[in-house]
């Protein structure tokens, strides 16, 4: 398996939405590397038929009756917002220049 | 100090019908001893994140005005208790270790403080926790680590080290906890405690900050075996709102506590795992763990070795499937809705905002756990990483069932070594995980296990700690098998270990 770069580990943050900075690349790079190198044993492991397992238990189709149950009041769900206004959560502007 | 605070939670159950004691005066003795002992950041044990003393001694009264009334919620009605900060409790603070989620006050209980209310246990307060449950020593608290009582430069395990150090210290009679790889289970080995981690979907995730939906389970924090049983028979049992919950009664766990605490396991079948043992586990600990099994050995159990070949693939497995889920649990902190919302200089747009909130919010192996779950499921990796643990997993959980095939119950030290010192693997993950190397297995295929006390390691006085796995929704053989090793170390020790805590100092108010 690939040793994870550090402008991979940039492109990840920039994924997963995370301002890394440059002192921090610096110092997961190749923390996450080593990580990586400790899993590659499992692609040695046989396994090619062998159903994926994706939840301790099989449990599939579960129901509830289709019921009106009380939920939270717009006052309780803006209560902890950054912002809000109109019973509205408020956000920062969602598109750029170019777009 | 207040003699009622070293007493079981059986016992202050007792102690309450008798109308030897109220609720008001235990609740206020473990609120005393919280100021006397807890500290904060710098000093003291630390366990707790956020102490109500006003909302639990209200609690306190109204079981009081039941007791009265000939009306108690339950055997357990007036006993407090502590919460890990992970679980949402209506007008308290719930942070999950994060400065992402500082001063959140949740609109919701989880469905496990919702039970823990109305069977009339005070809540004393919110326990310290690695950020979002990830590590294995409470230093990835964002508040500042909790401190091992019986060593305060040693780390109390993790993620749950609050919740097993406020026991420990008989800051709380009881605790809950929540157990994704270990986070129950090793506090409780490195803290000379028990620690249960029920069988997955034995009880409720709502509420739960979820770290890792397919291996999260909460469970009991307690001094005794038996606590822990009564305490899961209160928080189990099946809720509509957790759609993996499993539909069935929670069983009688303190009935079997109670027939294990007789000592007798003629008949039962103890498998060693081979696996779990050997290199790289420190030798005070194999030696108690070797105690404990001539000690089931003489009660009558049948103790034999049993082989579980994939377990050796456990970590890479977890280290794998755990971060994928949590980089995918993690992205509703998005900084829209609640939570800590940095907004960086000029006219930044939504994702922006994002980008920094979310760097400043989550601490460094929350980052690390991101972006390894962001690598695992990336196009190209997922069927080489997030695929193939998936199989591992199934080939892990196939090994379980083939040892159940020839035994009841299998064994192996809860954790490989016992605390360490405070700071001593902060920067080094991979040292860091190894902690969990016996609890992992668990967690993947779901079964329940629960680690108890077996002694103190010689080379340096600290406590180790003896797990015990069971088949899935076998919970009570944990219960019958941890009762009865129980009662024997503790004939053989002349009572609980943690009459053996040293005194701990005083911290200044």
């Amino acid at each position: 398996m690939p040793e994870i770069t550090r402008d991979e580990v940039a492109h990840l943050a920039d994924l997963a939405r995370i301002d890394l900075s440059d002192a921090e690349l610096d110092h997961l790079a190749p923390q996450l590397s080593v990580i990586l190198e400790s899993v590659a044993s499992l692609s040695e492991v046989t396994s090619a038929d062998v159903p994926p397992t994706s939840h301790a238990l099989p449990l599939t189709n579960v129901f509830r009756e289709d019921v009106v149950r009380p939920g939270l009041t717009a006052e309780q769900a803006l209560a902890a917002a950054p912002a809000s206004e109109q019973q509205r959560f408020m956000v920062p502007r969602i598109l750029g220049d170019e777009q | 100090m207040s003699s009622w605070i070293k007493k079981s939670a059986a016992e202050l159950a007792d102690a309450l019908a008798a109308g030897e004691v109220t609720s008001v005066e235990l609740t206020q003795a473990h609120l005393d001893r919280i100021a006397a002992v807890d500290g904060d950041a710098d000093s003291g044990v630390h366990a707790f994140l956020h102490v109500d003393a006003e909302g639990a001694l209200a609690q306190a009264k109204a079981s009081d005005e039941r007791r009265a009334a000939g009306i108690p919620a339950s055997r357990l009605d007036g006993v407090p208790i502590a919460v890990k900060d992970i679980l949402t409790t209506i007008g308290t603070p719930t942070t999950a270790g994060s400065k992402i989620l500082e001063g959140w006050i949740p609109p919701y209980d989880a469905t496990v403080v919702k039970k823990l209310k109305d069977a009339g246990l005070p809540i004393l307060g919110k326990t310290n926790m690695d950020e979002f449950a990830m590590g294995s020593s409470t230093e990835q608290s964002a508040f500042g680590p909790t401190r091992n009582p019986w060593d305060q430069s040693r780390i109390p395990g993790g993620s749950g080290g609050g919740s097993a150090a406020a026991v420990a210290a008989f800051e709380a009679p009881l605790a809950i906890g929540t157990d994704t790889g270990g986070s129950i289970r090793q506090p409780g080995a490195v803290t000379g405690t028990v620690g249960v981690k029920p069988t997955y979907g034995g009880v409720s995730r709502y509420g739960l900050i979820a770290m890792a939906n397919s291996l999260d389970q909460v469970g009991p924090v307690t001094r005794t075996v038996l606590d822990s049983a009564l305490l899961h028979e209160v928080i189990g049992g099946h809720d509509p709102l957790d759609s993996t919950s499993i539909d069935a009664p929670v069983g009688d766990l303190a009935d079997a506590a109670r027939h294990g605490a007789g000592g007798d396991l003629t008949g039962v079948r103890v498998g060693v795992i081979t696996e779990l043992g050997g290199e790289g586990y420190q030798a005070g600990v194999l030696a108690k763990f070797n105690e404990s099994l001539e000690l089931l050995r003489s009660a009558g159990a049948e103790v034999v070795e049993v082989s579980c070949p994939h377990f050796v693939h456990a970590l890479a497995t977890y280290y794998l499937l755990m971060p994928s889920e949590a980089s995918s649990n993690l992205a509703k902190f998005d900084a829209m809705r609640f939570g800590l919302r940095v907004v960086p200089d000029g006219d930044p747009s939504a994702e922006d905002v994002m980008r920094a909130s979310r760097d400043a919010g989550f601490g460094d192996e929350v980052k690390r756990r991101i972006i390894l779950g962001t690598y695992a499921l990336s196009s190209g990796y997922y069927d080489a990483y997030y695929g193939q643990a998936q199989k591992v997993r199934t080939l892990i959980t196939q090994d379980f069932d083939k040892a159940f095939e020839s035994v009841d119950v299998l064994v192996s030290p809860t954790s490989p070594t016992t605390a360490f010192k405070l700071g001593e693997k902060t920067d080094d993950p991979l040292a860091m995980y190894l902690n969990d190397l016996a609890t992992i297995p668990a967690n993947l295929a779901g079964v329940p296990g629960i680690s108890l006390p077996n002694g103190l390691a010689e080379e340096d006085g600290l406590p180790s700690g003896f797990q015990i796995l069971a088949p899935v929704t076998e919970d009570a053989r944990l219960y019958r098998v941890g009762a009865a090793l129980e009662a024997l170390l503790e004939k053989n020790w002349g009572g609980p270990i943690l009459d053996r805590l040293p005194e701990l100092e005083g911290v200044q108010a």
